[in-house]
Formats: C-alpha cells, sequence, structure tokens
C-alpha cells in the first residue's frame, strides 16, 4: 500500500457492531486482564472462544485496541489456527480425528458415517443446532482409535454404534 | 479396619474408556456392601488396552482388574475383589504383569503408580531427588551431567540436550527462558501427555533444574489445546508446588528462583516445530523463523531459550539423581537412555512401553504388542509421526536406534509406532501425508505450500490410471524439490511417508482398489 501523504484515502463508514453489549463487556474484560501478559495474544482469544463459543470478527477491533496492534494482526493469527473459529458453534463441538493412527482401525469409515448421519460436512452444524463437527490431528489416544472430542471429554473405540449412541446423548443432554 | 485402596485412572485414555462411570460404580457398590474404600485417580500403567485398569492394594501388593465397565462393577464386588480375589478380569500383581515387568521404566517411574497431582506422593516415591542434587550443584556440572548422560532431544531431532543447554548457560541476556514444547502433534504419540497426566511433577522438576543449570527464571509449557486433561492436571500440580516452595521466588530456601505457566497452542501442526511455537508464544501466528539465530541465543522475546520437548525435560531428574553413568548405561550406541514408545493404531496390546534403544521393530510389533488388533498381517508400519517413513516387514529387523533408522531414510522421532494391517491402502497413506502438509503448512516456502497440493493431485491421476509411468517421475522430481527446497522438516520430510510407500508399496499405487476390506 502506498504511504504517500498526497493520496486521499477515503473514508468507509464502518457498520455498527453486532455484538451484544454483554459480549462486548465481556471481551473488554479479557482484554483487560490479560493484556498485559507477554504474548497476550493467544490467551485473550483462548477466552474469548472460551466464554462465546467462537472469536466475532466484531471482538477483534476491541482486541486490537486492547493491545496496540493493526486489526490486520489480529485477524491474522485469528486465520492461522485451526483451532479459533470466527462463527458461532453447535450447542456441542464433536471433533473427530482424521490422522494415520485412527485411520488403521476404520477412522474413514467413521468419517464418513459421521458425516452422512448428521448431514455436514467436517466445519458444518447440525440444522438443530446441537453438533458443530470439526476434523483434528491426533488426540493423544491412539491406542484407542477411532478417537474423538466431544466437548471437553476424550472418546475412544468410537464405532459407528458408539458415535450414535454419543450424538443421540449430547442432543438429549442440552 | 483402614480403608481399601483401589486405583482407577484419572488418564484420558481411560476416560475416553469410561473410567469415571467405573470409578463411580465401585463408590456406588462399596456403600452397598458397606466397605470403606479409598479411591484413588492414578495415571495410567500404559497398559491401554486394558483401560480402564483397576487396582486394588493387598498385602502382596496391587492386583489389577481391566478392563472394568461401570456394568462389571457388581460382579467384582460379588467375587470380593477389593481382597484381591480371583475373576475373570484379573491379572494377579500388576508389576508382575509381563508387558509392565519387562520395561525399563526411569522417565515413567512413577507414572501409574501414585496420585499424580499429590506432592507428598510424589515426595515419597523419590521425587525432587534430582532438584536437591542439583541445587547442591554449579550450573556448568548440572549441564555436564546431562551432556555425559547421553540425553539427546526426544521431540523428534534428537539433539543433545547438554549441548542446547551449554550454549544457553554461556548466553548472556536480562532473562532467560526455558520452554517446553508439548505440542506433541504427531499421529501415534502420548508419551507426553501421559507424563504430563501422570506425573506432572517430574516435568515441573525437570524444568526447574533446566532453569537452574542455565540461570533462567522463567519457564513456558506450550501445551497443545487438544490436551484438556493434561492442562487441568498440570495446572493442580503448578498450583501445589508453588504453594510448598519448588516454584517462585526462593525455591526451598536456596535463593534460587524459578516460574513457570501454561500457555495453549490452537491446534497448529507446525507450532510443535520449534521457532514456530516461539512465535506463537509470543503471540502470533506460527510461522517457522530463520535460522540463525539459534533460539538458545535469541529465541522467546530475543532472549536466550533452551526449548525442549517434554520427555526429554522429564528425564532429567533421574539423571541428577541417580547419575549421568546410570543414566547411560542404557541403551545402544549414540542413543543412550529409553525411549518411551508408543504402540499405536491397529495393535492389540496398544501402550506406552519405556524401554533402552536396541530393541528391533518386530520385537517390538510381535513380542510386547502381540500383533495386530485385527489379527490380519501386519502390512506397513509408521514410526515417528506424520513425517516418517513407512516401513513394510522386510524392514521390522531394524534396531530402535536413531542412527539406524536414519541409516534406512527413516525416524525414530517422537517414538510413535503406529501399525497398518494388510487392509491398509498405500496410495490413500502417501496422499494423506501431502493432504495433512496442505493442511498445515505455515505457507513461508512454495515447495510446501503449492508442492503439497500438487502431489495430491498427482498421486490421484497415478491411482486413477492417466499416464501413471509420467506421473510417478513428476511425484519423484516433486518430492525432490520438496526435500530440498523447504526451510523446515514440515516440506522437507513429508516426501519420506510419500517416497517409502511408493518404494515398497508400488502396487498399491497402480489400480486404486475398489474395497480395500474385501481384498
Ligand atoms: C513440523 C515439525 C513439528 C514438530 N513437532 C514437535 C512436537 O510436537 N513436539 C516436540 O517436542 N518437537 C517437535 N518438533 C521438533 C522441534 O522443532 C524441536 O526439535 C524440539 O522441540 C526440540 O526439543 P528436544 O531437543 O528436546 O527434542 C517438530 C519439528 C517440526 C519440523
Ligand atoms: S517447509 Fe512448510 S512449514 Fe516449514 S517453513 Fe516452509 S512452508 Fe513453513
Ligand atoms: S491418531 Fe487419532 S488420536 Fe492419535
Amino acid at each position: 500500500m502506498s504511504t504517500s501523504p498526497k493520496r486521499v484515502i477515503p473514508i468507509k463508514v464502518e457498520r455498527a457492531s453486532t455484538l451484544s453489549p454483554a459480549d462486548q463487556a465481556s471481551v473488554g474484560a479479557i482484554c483487560e486482564r490479560l493484556k498485559t501478559l507477554p504474548g497476550a495474544l493467544l490467551p485473550i482469544l483462548h477466552e474469548v472462544q472460551g466464554a462465546l463459543g467462537y472469536v466475532p470478527d466484531d471482538a477483534i477491533p476491541l482486541i486490537a485496541s486492547a493491545l496496540n496492534v493493526t486489526r490486520a494482526e489480529v485477524h491474522g493469527v485469528v486465520t492461522f489456527y485451526h483451532y479459533f473459529r470466527t462463527h458461532k458453534p453447535g450447542r456441542h463441538v464433536l471433533q473427530l480425528c482424521r490422522a494415520e493412527a485412527c485411520q488403521a482401525v476404520g477412522g474413514a469409515a467413521l468419517e464418513a458415517h459421521a458425516k452422512r448421519s448428521l448431514g455436514i460436512d467436517f466445519h458444518g452444524t447440525t440444522a438443530d443446532g446441537a453438533i458443530t463437527l470439526e476434523p483434528v490431528y491426533c488426540l493423544g489416544n491412539c491406542a484407542l482409535g477411532p478417537a474423538a472430542l466431544l466437548d471437553d471429554q476424550l472418546q475412544g473405540r468410537v464405532t459407528c454404534d458408539r458415535f450414535d449412541a454419543l450424538v443421540a446423548a449430547a442432543r438429549k443432554g442440552v | 479396619m483402614s480403608a481399601i485402596k483401589i486405583y482407577v485412572p484419572r488418564d484420558a485414555a481411560a476416560r475416553s474408556l469410561g473410567a469415571d462411570g467405573t470409578a463411580e460404580a465401585i463408590l456406588t457398590e462399596a456403600a452397598r456392601y458397606g466397605i470403606s474404600v479409598q479411591l484413588i485417580r492414578n495415571g495410567s500403567r500404559g497398559m491401554l488396552w486394558l483401560e480402564p485398569l483397576v487396582e486394588v492394594e493387598t498385602a502382596a501388593g496391587r492386583v489389577a482388574y481391566g478392563p472394568v465397565n461401570a456394568a462389571d462393577v457388581p460382579g467384582l464386588f460379588k467375587a470380593n475383589f477389593t481382597s484381591g480375589n480371583a475373576h475373570p478380569l484379573a491379572h494377579g500383581l500388576t508389576s508382575e504383569m509381563p508387558y509392565l515387568k519387562n520395561q525399563e521404566r526411569l522417565t515413567f517411574a512413577r507414572a501409574g503408580i501414585t496420585d499424580p497431582v499429590s506432592l507428598s506422593d510424589y515426595l515419597q516415591h523419590d521425587g525432587f531427588r534430582g532438584l536437591r542434587a542439583a541445587l547442591k550443584m554449579s550450573p556448568a556440572d548440572i549441564v555436564a551431567a546431562v551432556t555425559d548422560s547421553g540425553l539427546r532431544g526426544r521431540g523428534g531431532a534428537a539433539f543433545p540436550a547438554g549441548i542446547k543447554w551449554k550454549t544457553v548457560l554461556g548466553a548472556a541476556g536480562p532473562q532467560k527462558y526455558i520452554v517446553c514444547n508439548a505440542d506433541e502433534g504427531d499421529s501415534g504419540t502420548f508419551s507426553d501427555r501421559m507424563i504430563m497426566e501422570g506425573d506432572p511433577f517430574v516435568l515441573i522438576e525437570g524444568m526447574t533444574i533446566a532453569g537452574i543449570a542455565t540461570g533462567a527464571t522463567h519457564g513456558y509449557i506450550y501445551l497443545r489445546c487438544e490436551y484438556p486433561d493434561a492442562h487441568k492436571a498440570l495446572n493442580e500440580a503448578i498450583a501445589s508446588a508453588y504453594s510448598e516452595g519448588y516454584l517462585g521466588a526462593d525455591i526451598q530456601d536456596s535463593g534460587k528462583r524459578f516460574d513457570l505457566e501454561v500457555r495453549l497452542g490452537a491446534g497448529a501442526y507446525i507450532c510443535g516445530e520449534e521457532t514456530a511455537l516461539l512465535e506463537s508464544l509470543e503471540g502470533k501466528r506460527g510461522q517457522v523463523r530463520f535460522k540463525p539465530p539459534l533460539p538458545a541465543l535469541q529465541g522467546l522475546f530475543g532472549q536466550p531459550t533452551v526449548i525442549n520437548n517434554v520427555i526429554t525435560l522429564a528425564s532429567v531428574p533421574i539423571i541428577l539423581d541417580k547419575g549421568a553413568e546410570h543414566y547411560r548405561t542404557f541403551g545402544m550406541g549414540r542413543s543412550r537412555g529409553t525411549l518411551p514408545l508408543q504402540l499405536a493404531g491397529n495393535i492389540k496390546h496398544g501402550g506406552l512401553v519405556e524401554k533402552a534403544f536396541g530393541l528391533t521393530l518386530r520385537e517390538v510389533l510381535y513380542d510386547i504388542g502381540g500383533g495386530s488388533l485385527s489379527g490380519r498381517p501386519i502390512r506397513a508400519v509408521q514410526v515417528g509421526g506424520p513425517l516418517g517413513a513407512y516401513l513394510p516387514e522386510s524392514q521390522f529387523d531394524t534396531p530402535l536406534d536413531y542412527e539406524a533408522f536414519a541409516g534406512i531414510k527413516a525416524m525414530l522421532g517422537h517414538g510413535g509406532i503406529v501399525v497398518f494391517d494388510d487392509s491398509v491402502d498405500m496410495a490413500a497413506q502417501a496422499r494423506y501425508a501431502m493432504e495433512f502438509c496442505t493442511v498445515e503448512s505455515c505457507g513461508k516456502c512454495t515447495p510446501c505450500r503449492i508442492g503439497s497440493t500438487r502431489g495430491v493431485e498427482v498421486i490421484d491421476r497415478m491411482v486413477s490410471g492417466d499416464n501413471p509411468v509420467k506421473q510417478e517421475v513428476v511425484l519423484r522430481d516433486l518430492c525432490e524439490t520438496m526435500v530440498h527446497g523447504s526451510l523446515c522438516a514440515m516440506g522437507g520430510l513429508t516426501p519420506y511417508p510419500v517416497i517409502s510407500a511408493l518404494n515398497h508399496f508400488p502396487e498399491d499405487f497402480r489400480t486404486r482398489k475398489t474395497n480395500a476390506l474385501n481384498a
């Protein structure tokens, strides 16, 4: 981009933030609490996603100004890491392991079953808003694959039947 | 009568098969029978195919039962298992089970035995003896002990730990750091996870010793966010280490300071690479840095930094406690000490096996692992994670030794052994290796970022029969470019699984198997 002082930069009117006042307050409080940590951006993003379930686009300016960095920098970090998501997930997040040790015990068949039975692809959310399906590359449960992480609970030996049972229980739970 | 001690692991793998439910059922049944029970949530013993593995303390020692599901618990009480009685799920004394008995547990000496977050348990089982020894030594002597032990980095590159520490000791800087690489991204590996969940104090102790040895007063554990259980165990252990003066401003009245905190990764395999990890800790995209400068001289926030794998650091306390000589008596050639192997994938007895270097792969697969889980012949084994070569049966007699593996263009890496039976489609595995590289490349160099995408396409054309001879030439050429034109091992080693699959299993690349399982 040119930095010539003569260039006229058109003013773009910002659209209003779509974050609710409560969410704005919560992002603000997280930034306030963590911004002095060395390397604070990842801890902040983790807490924002922990609180809101995702990192909304409209949280980025708040975080950028708290850390005194550009929005582009924050955006660049958010999009670099697979774990951070910019859209609201379903009530439960199901991460399915795609890596080799799970492939060796039927991981690919489970993946196909998961997508078919939920009617979504990876990163999608079921129509009833219950489950978001995410790929993950190893969960450290490689002797007991296929493995999955349902919210924060690790699952092992996930056969198609066990998968269906897990999903049904999650749907009933909340 | 005093309460009967019953152990049910809190390890994530055990919990993934219902250990919490088992523990709950034990408490319920004990109450029903009026038996007084002390339930201890220990780490896993590493016999993962028997999880949840329940142990009962008896006069003769701990007796193992497994796998115990919640539904098995009433039957166990009926058979009076609280006295260590016979039952179809009983395995006798845990310490006499061959899988465990034949291991050489140095780093994992306590794992599965103690309550992982009990500092008093840790102390009762020789904990902090290495630190106590180190506090009486000069930094240079601590570094010399680590060098003499022959300990090499367990994270993949096998660089001598003592030499790295020496560089940091000799470097000047206002603030030095110890960074623990707990990103454990390799498929088929879980030893970092198991030590962090099963004996977190040993990592804290190892990092503290590293701090004292190099003059670093602040440590970070960069933990992958896929490990919530390890996160919890580490935070609990760190809190009690602080409250008992094993971390903080004045460690055990020595006047030495060491602070430690856990930072979470965010699902990027490349952040296991040490310089990408440092970028990530600094709050940036995890992009690989050019070297030099070495992280030892200009690492985290530009300061001298030791960065070591979890197992490397967790192996330090026993070296300081028992002496460098003791540690180096284990192993072969230039691979000294023990390696915690992880048996994974299609294997009957999957789990953690800590042994001195030198065993052959065949011994591990059949004598320890019991062959494949499916009962079908083992066709291929991938050692050393997603960047490791696929080995065919003809290479199973290779000893587990860094140099022996390098000699066959393979790598031992972090010690993960992933087993595939004869239903595997090796062209699909080669394609996956390229695909993984497209997903996880940091994007800095073209051969890695773009080459991997081209690799997927070329393999697709090859197996669809589209001019396969020409495609193979292109694929080999592309791999050559990736090996030589990549800044780090992500792009530089992705060709290893691809080319090894192609060389050893060329038949799989000729025609797409229509139904692998019926082949
Ligand atoms: C793509 C890539 C991924 C890596 N992932 C890890 C990892 O997850 N854990 C680890 O300890 N080392 C990993 N390494 C190796 C580190 O770069 C580095 O060698 C290691 O942290 C040094 O510690 P050590 O000497 O104790 O092994 C990786 C390297 C590369 C190139
Ligand atoms: S080889 Fe790949 S991962 Fe490594 S620096 Fe280059 S682009 Fe990044
Ligand atoms: S490969 Fe699936 S859990 Fe490790």
